[in-house]
C-alpha cells in the first residue's frame, strides 16, 4: 500500500509531497534547524555546493518534442512534468540528469546492485533498467520525496539512528526497498523475510545488520503512528 | 572595527555528548549528500569515455580513430601520442601508462579516449575505432610466470636496478625471503611435517560508487580535479606528471566516496589525469565516470594467490618450523605489488610463534589488470596458509582445531615475529578464552559432532581463528599526517586534514578529537573536503591508518591552538596558567569562567592567531629489506571470530549460521563506527573467501565484469546470528590517539574463520582424519567438489577408529 498517495490515517501515509513544508524542511537543513538542534553541524556540510538541488523540482513543461523524441507525462514525488525524451533514455538518467534529483544512485547501470531503487507507482523498481517512455502517467517518487516536511520518513530516521550505512552510496535504494517492503502484505514481518526482500539491494559496506536493525524498527514506528 | 558576528548566533550546545554520529547523517538519508557525478558540472562540461583493449598481450600495430573523431557531439580524442609529460601513471614504480602506446599488457587497458558533449555520445563514439593488434601469448599462470622468471619489480630499485621498459623480461629476481633460525634443520628434525597448497582468489572492490573523476581549468592556468581517491595527493602529483605541470597548479579534492576498500588507493588516479589532459586540450570541465563492466575490467582486484606450506611439529601439535611460499599474482604492472606481497609475508605468521620459518614472496606477472591494494593489502592472503596448516595438524593428531591454534599463540615467552619484531601485548590468548566462552566453543563442538555423526547429508562446521594484524604503512615515509585547524570569529571551528572518507566515519572521529581537544560542543566543528591545497603531501587512507594519524595529526593542531588560547586568557584576565582550561564549551579557571564565544573574540581582537597546522609521524617504526627484518609496525591489532557454517554435502550449498566476534580496538575512538567496522570488513571477507569468484577466459578477458555474475554478499547471506563484541580494558600500549587501535582492516580476515568451518564440516565425511583441500572462494561448486573428493577417499580407506585426544571431546 502507498504512503504517498492514500490518506488514510497513519502519519506515514497522509504524505503530501506538494506540501511546501518539504521546502522547509530542506532549506532548515542548510541553516540550522533540524541540523543543528539534533545532529552535528558537520551533518550540513553536503549543503552547501547543493543548493540547486535542494530546491524542489519546478514542473518542467518541453513543449512539442523535437524528430526522434517521445513526450510523457511523469509525475514525480507529486510534481507534474511533461518531459520529451529519447525512446532509449533510461528513468534514472531522466530523473538524474533532467530533474537533477540526484539522490538516486547508479551503482551498477545493470539491475544488480539496487542503488538505483525508487518507487513507481508505490512499486519499487530497479531505475536504470526501465525506459522512461515506458512511464508515460506514472507516478515517481525518489528518495528526495520520501520526508515529509520537516520530519523525516520513519524509514529514514531510523536508518539515521540506526547508523544503517557507512560510505552512503547504497542508503537511498536501501531506503526506497524498504519502504516498499514495509507496506507490502505479502512480505513477512521476521527477520528472515526481511533479509531476503532487502537482498536485491547490495550494500558493499556490509552495513546490513544495522539495516536490517533498520527496517524492523521503522516497521514498529509506522505501525505505532497508524 | 567591522561588527563581529554576535554571540549566541550559533546554538551554544553544551552537549559534548560522549560521541557524535556519522558526519553526513542527514545527507544520507535524504539523498543530499552528493557524490561527484551528483553535482551539477560546471557550464559546457563535457564527458570523457575511453577504449579499451579486446586483448591481453598484444602489439599495437596501426590505430585509425578518424571515424571516432566524425561521431556527433566528438570534440577530441586522445591518444598516448597527445599526453604532453609523462604517460605514466604508476604509484610506485613505472609500468602503468596512462593510455597504452606500442603494446597492450592486459584486455580491458585504457587505449583512446574520446570527449564529448555528452556521455552518450562520448560512449557510442568510442566503437568506432579502428585498431590493428599484433597478438602474443599472455602469461596467466602466475605459477607459471615464476618458473619462467616473469615476475613485476620485486624491491629496492636500486639494489636491482632494471631497465625500466623491461620490467618482466626474464628478470629471475622475484622473491623476497624472511627468516628466523634454521629452517630446514627444524624440519628435519620435527616429529611430524606436513605440506599443503592453496588457491587464494582474487576479489573485485565493488565500491558501490565506481571510478569517477571531474576536472575543470581555473582561471589562473591551474587545475582543479574532484576525485574520488584515497590519496589526492597522488592525483596531484601524477596529473602533474601527465600535464608536465607543477604541483602548485593542481587542486586534488575528496569530498566523499562511496566506498573505497583500496580500489581507490592508487586505481582513481588514471581517472583524474585523464579528466585532467582532456581539460587542459580542451578547456572546458570534464568529468569522466567509468562504467562498471568497464570499471571492473580496467582497475586491478585483490591479488589472487597461490601459497605452499610445510610445518613441522611435535605430537602435542606445537610448531617447530614452517617453510611457507606466497606467490601474489600481480597483474602486469608493479602498482603497489611490492607492499602488498610485503604484507602478507608479514602476516603468514598470523597469530602463531612459527618456530624457525622461511617466509618467502614472489610477485608473479601475469597480462591481467594489475592488482592493487584491497582491505587487508595482502595480510588475508598471507594468513591463509598458517590457519589452513592449524586445521591440518589437528586433524593429523586428532585434536581439537581450536586446541592446535591456542597451543600456538604467541605468548609472553614466544613473542617474536619470524622478521624479528617483539610483540609487546600479546593480547591473543586472553582474548580467546574470553571468546571461547562467550561463544560457548566445547559444547556447540559437541553437539556438531553429535550432530554429524547422525545426519548423512547435512554437516555442521565449527572453527575459531584469530587474527593479528600489524598496523602502519609497511614503507615508512607514509607514516606521516597533517591537519588544518582553524577557529572563526563566531567561536566555529573548522578542521582539514590529509585523510579521505569512504565510509569508514575518519571524518567524525576527526571532529570529535577536534571537539575534545578544545573542549567544546561538536556541533562547533565542521569539517571540509579532503583539499590538497589546505594539507599537502599527503598519505593516502590505507592501512587502516587513516584515524591512527590524521586524528594525532588535527590532536596536534588542537593542542597548539589550545595552548595559545590559553597563555591568552591568563594574560588577558590575569589568572594563574596552570588552573585555566578549555572545557564544556568554555574556558574555566576555578570560579571564573569565559565562554567559547567569547574567549575566541577577545582572542582575535588580541591579535592571537586562530589557526595551526599539526602534523604527525609514527615514531620507532623501520625495516631492513636486506635482511628482512625490523619493526614495520608500531603495533598489532587482535581479534577472533568463531563462524558455525551448515552444510548439504550433496549440492555444496551452506549457510553461515552463527558468527561470535571479539575485536581489540585498544579504548575505542567510537563503539558505534568500530562495531559497524568490524561487521562490515568481516561481510566482506566472507565475500572473499566464500561466494566473489573472478573467471577469466583462456585469453585472459575477465567474464566476472558485473554483479549479476560476480556474487557479493547481500543481506540474506550475512551471518544470521550475529554477535559482535569490543574487547574491553586493554588501552593500546602504544600511545596512539587516545589509546586506540585500527579497525578498517583487521576485521576482514576474522572471516577466515567461516573457510575453516566450511572444512570443518567437509572434513566430518572422513570422521575428522583428513584434511580436505579448499581453495578459495569457497563457492558451492567448490564445496561439492571438496566433499566428493573426501567421500572418494575415505571410501578407499580402512576403516578407522577415531582418536579422541581433546579433553573437551573425550569428555563425551
Ligand atoms: S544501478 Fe540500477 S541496479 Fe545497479
Ligand atoms: S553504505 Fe556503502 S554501500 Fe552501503
Amino acid at each position: 500500500m502507498s504512503d504517498h498517495q492514500n490518506n488514510g490515517d497513519s502519519r506515514v501515509e497522509t504524505f503530501d509531497a506538494r506540501s511546501p513544508s518539504r521546502r522547509r524542511f530542506l532549506k532548515s537543513m542548510g541553516a540550522s534547524g533540524l541540523a543543528a538542534a539534533t545532529a552535528p553541524a558537520w551533518a550540513q556540510i553536503a549543503q552547501a555546493s547543493q543548493q540547486q538541488q535542494n530546491a524542489p523540482v519546478e514542473p518542467q513543461d518541453d513543449g512539442a518534442p523535437a524528430e526522434g523524441e517521445q513526450q510523457i507525462q511523469l509525475t514525480v514525488n507529486g510534481v507534474e512534468h511533461t518531459l520529451n525524451v529519447k525512446p532509449n533514455a533510461v528513468l534514472l538518467d531522466v530523473l538524474r540528469d533532467r530533474l537533477m534529483l540526484t539522490g538516486t544512485k547508479k551503482g551498477c547501470d545493470q539491475g544488480q546492485c539496487g542503488a538505483c531503487t525508487l518507487l513507481v507507482n508505490d512499486t519499487a523498481i530497479n531505475s536504470c533498467l526501465s525506459l522512461a517512455v515506458s512511464h508515460d502517467g506514472d507516478s515517481v517518487t525518489t528518495i528526495e520525496g520520501l520526508s515529509n516536511g520537516d520530519e523525516l520518513h520513519p524509514v529514514q530516521a531510523a536508518f539515521w539512528e540506526h547508523d544503517a550505512y557507512q560510505c552512503g552510496y547504497c542508503t537511498s535504494g536501501q531506503i526506497m526497498s524498504a519502504v516498499a517492503i514495509l507496506n507490502d502484505d505479502n512480505i513477512g514481518s521476521d527477520d528472515a523475510s526481511v533479509r531476503e526482500a532487502m537482498s536485491g539491494n547490495i550494500c558493499r559496506c556490509g552495513a546490513y545488520k544495522n539495516i536490517l536493525a533498520a527496517v524492523q524498527d521503522a516497521r514498529g514506528k509506522m505501525e505505532g503512528a497508524s | 572595527m567591522r561588527k563581529l558576528i554576535q554571540f549566541g548566533s550559533l546554538p551554544s550546545a553544551t552537549a559534548t555528548a560522549a560521541v557524535p554520529g556519522h558526519d553526513s547523517a542527514i545527507g544520507h538519508v535524504t539523498g543530499q549528500a552528493a557524490y561527484i557525478d551528483d553535482l551539477p558540472g560546471p557550464k559546457g562540461m563535457h564527458h570523457l569515455a575511453v577504449g579499451l583493449s579486446p586483448h591481453s598481450s598484444a602489439r599495437v600495430l596501426h590505430m585509425d580513430l578518424s571515424e571516432v573523431r566524425r561521431q556527433p557531439g566528438v570534440i577530441d580524442v586522445i591518444t598516448a601520442a597527445d599526453i604532453p609529460g609523462h604517460n605514466e601513471v604508476g604509484a610506485v614504480y613505472p609500468g602503468d601508462p596512462l593510455l597504452a602506446e606500442k603494446e597492450v599488457r592486459y584486455a580491458g587497458q585504457m587505449v583512446f579516449a574520446v570527449v564529448a558533449d555528452t556521455l552518450y555520445n562520448a560512449r557510442c563514439a568510442v566503437a568506432h575505432a579502428r585498431i590493428d593488434y599484433h597478438l602474443q601469448t599472455p602469461a596467466l599462470d602466475p605459477a607459471a610466470s615464476i618458473r619462467a622468471g616473469l615476475t613485476v619489480l620485486p624491491e629496492h630499485i636500486h639494489e636491482r636496478p632494471l631497465p625500466a621498459p623491461a620490467l618482466d623480461r626474464g628478470a629471475a629476481m622475484s622473491d623476497d625471503t624472511q627468516t628466523s633460525g634454521n629452517v630446514d634443520k627444524a624440519l628435519q628434525r620435527a616429529p611430524h611435517v606436513l605440506e599443503g597448497e592453496q588457491f587464494i582468489g582474487g576479489q573485485e572492490h565493488f565500491y558501490l560508487e565506481g571510478q569517477i573523476a571531474q576536472a575543470e581549468a581555473l582561471d589562473d592556468n591551474g587545475l582543479r580535479v574532484l576525485t574520488s581517491s584515497q590519496h589526492p595527493s597522488e592525483v596531484q602529483k601524477l596529473v602533474a606528471e601527465v600535464l608536465a605541470m607543477p604541483l602548485h597548479a593542481i587542486v586534488a579534492e575528496v569530498r566523499r566516496m562511496g566506498g573505497g576498500f583500496g580500489g581507490k588507493e592508487s586505481q582513481a588516479a588514471a581517472l583524474g589525469a585523464m579528466a585532467a589532459l582532456a581539460v587542459h586540450r580542451n578547456g572546458c570541465a570534464v568529468r569522466f565516470r567509468l562504467p562498471r563492466a568497464d570499471d571492473m575490467q580496467a582497475t586491478g582486484k585483490r591479488h589472487p594467490f597461490h601459497n605452499r606450506y610445510r610445518v613441522g611439529f611435535d605430537d602435542t601439535g606445537r610448531l617447530t618450523g614452517a617453510d611457507i611460499t606466497l606467490i601474489g599474482n600481480c597483474g602486469h604492472s608493479p602498482d603497489l605489488s611490492e607492499g602488498v606481497v610485503d604484507r602478507a609475508m608479514f602476516h603468514a605468521d598470523n597469530a602463531y610463534y612459527l618456530g624457525d620459518a622461511r617466509v618467502t614472496g614472489h610477485r608473479a606477472m601475469t597480462h591481467t589488470a594489475s592488482n592493487t591494494a584491497f582491505r587487508g593489502f595482502g595480510g588475508p592472503q598471507g594468513m591463509m596458509p598458517i590457519e589452513g596448516a592449524m586445521d591440518d595438524i589437528a586433524r593429523t593428531l586428532g585434536l581439537d582445531p581450536l586446541d592446535v591454534r591456542k597451543r600456538n599463540l604467541y605468548d609472553e615467552a614466544h613473542c617474536e615475529t619470524h622478521y624479528g619484531q617483539h610483540i609487546d601485548q600479546p593480547l591473543i590468548g586472553e582474548l580467546i578464552e574470553t571468546l571461547e566462552a562467550s561463544s560457548d566453543y566445547r559444547t556447540r563442538r559437541r553437539e556438531i559432532t553429535a550432530f554429524n555423526a547422525k545426519s548423512p547429508v547435512i554437516r555442521k562446521g565449527l572453527a575459531l581463528t584469530p587474527v593479528k594484524f600489524g598496523i602502519s604503512f609497511t614503507a615508512r615515509h607514509l607514516n606521516q599526517a597533517g591537519a588544518l585547524l582553524m577557529i572563526y570569529t563566531d567561536g566555529s571551528v573548522l578542521i582539514n586534514h590529509g585523510g579521505t572518507e569512504m565510509g569508514q566515519g575518519l571524518h567524525t572521529k576527526v571532529c570529535q578529537v577536534v571537539a575534545k581537544e578544545l573542549g567544546i560542543a561538536h556541533h562547533r566543528v565542521r569539517i571540509s573536503a579532503t583539499r590538497t591545497d589546505k594539507v599537502p603531501n599527503t598519505s593516502p587512507t590505507a592501512a587502516s591508518s587513516g584515524a591512527d594519524l590524521n586524528a594525532m595529526a588535527a590532536r596536534n593542531a588542537a593542542i597548539t591552538l589550545r595552548e595559545r588560547l590559553v597563555d591568552f586568557a591568563a594574560g588577558w584576565r590575569g589568572l594563574p596558567r596552570e588552573q585555566l582550561t578549555l572545557e564544556a564549551d568554555g574556558l574555566s579557571a576555578g570560579e571564573t569562567r569565559i565562554e567559547w564565544s567569547e574567549l575566541i573574540q577577545q582572542a582575535y581582537l588580541g591579535r592571537v592567531s586562530l589557526s595551526a597546522t599539526g602534523h604527525y609521524a609514527t615514531p620507532e617504526i623501520y625495516y631492513d629489506r636486506k635482511t628482512g627484518r625490523g619493526r614495520p609496525f608500531f603495533y598489532y591489532a587482535w581479534g577472533a571470530a568463531v563462524s558455525e557454517v551448515h552444510m548439504d554435502t550433496l549440492t555444496g550449498e551452506y549457510r553461515v549460521a552463527r558468527v561470535d566476534i571479539l575485536h581489540d580496538v585498544g579504548d575505542s575512538l567510537n563503539p558505534a563506527i568500530d562495531r559497524g567496522q568490524i561487521e562490515g570488513g568481516f561481510v566482506q571477507g566472507m565475500g572473499w573467501l566464500t561466494t566473489e569468484e573472478l573467471r577469466w577466459d583462456a585469453e585472459g578477458h575477465l567474464l566476472t565484469t558485473g554483479p549479476a555474475t560476480y556474487k557479493i554478499p547481500a543481506c540474506g547471506d550475512a551471518p544470521r546470528d550475529f554477535r559482535v563484541a569490543l574487547l574491553e580494558g586493554h588501552p593500546n600500549s602504544q600511545a596512539t590517539i587516545y589509546r586506540s587501535k585500527a579497525v578498517g582492516e583487521p576485521p576482514l580476515m576474522l572471516a577466515i574463520s567461516v573457510w575453516s568451518a566450511l572444512r570443518d564440516a567437509i572434513a566430518s565425511l572422513a570422521d575428522d582424519h583428513t584434511s580436505p583441500r579448499l581453495d578459495t572462494p569457497a563457492t558451492p561448486e567448490r564445496v561439492l567438489m571438496a566433499c566428493r573428493a573426501i567421500r572418494e577417499a575415505h571410501a578407499h580407506d580402512a576403516p578407522s577408529t577415531r582418536k579422541e585426544m581433546t579433553h573437551a571431546l573425550s569428555e563425551k
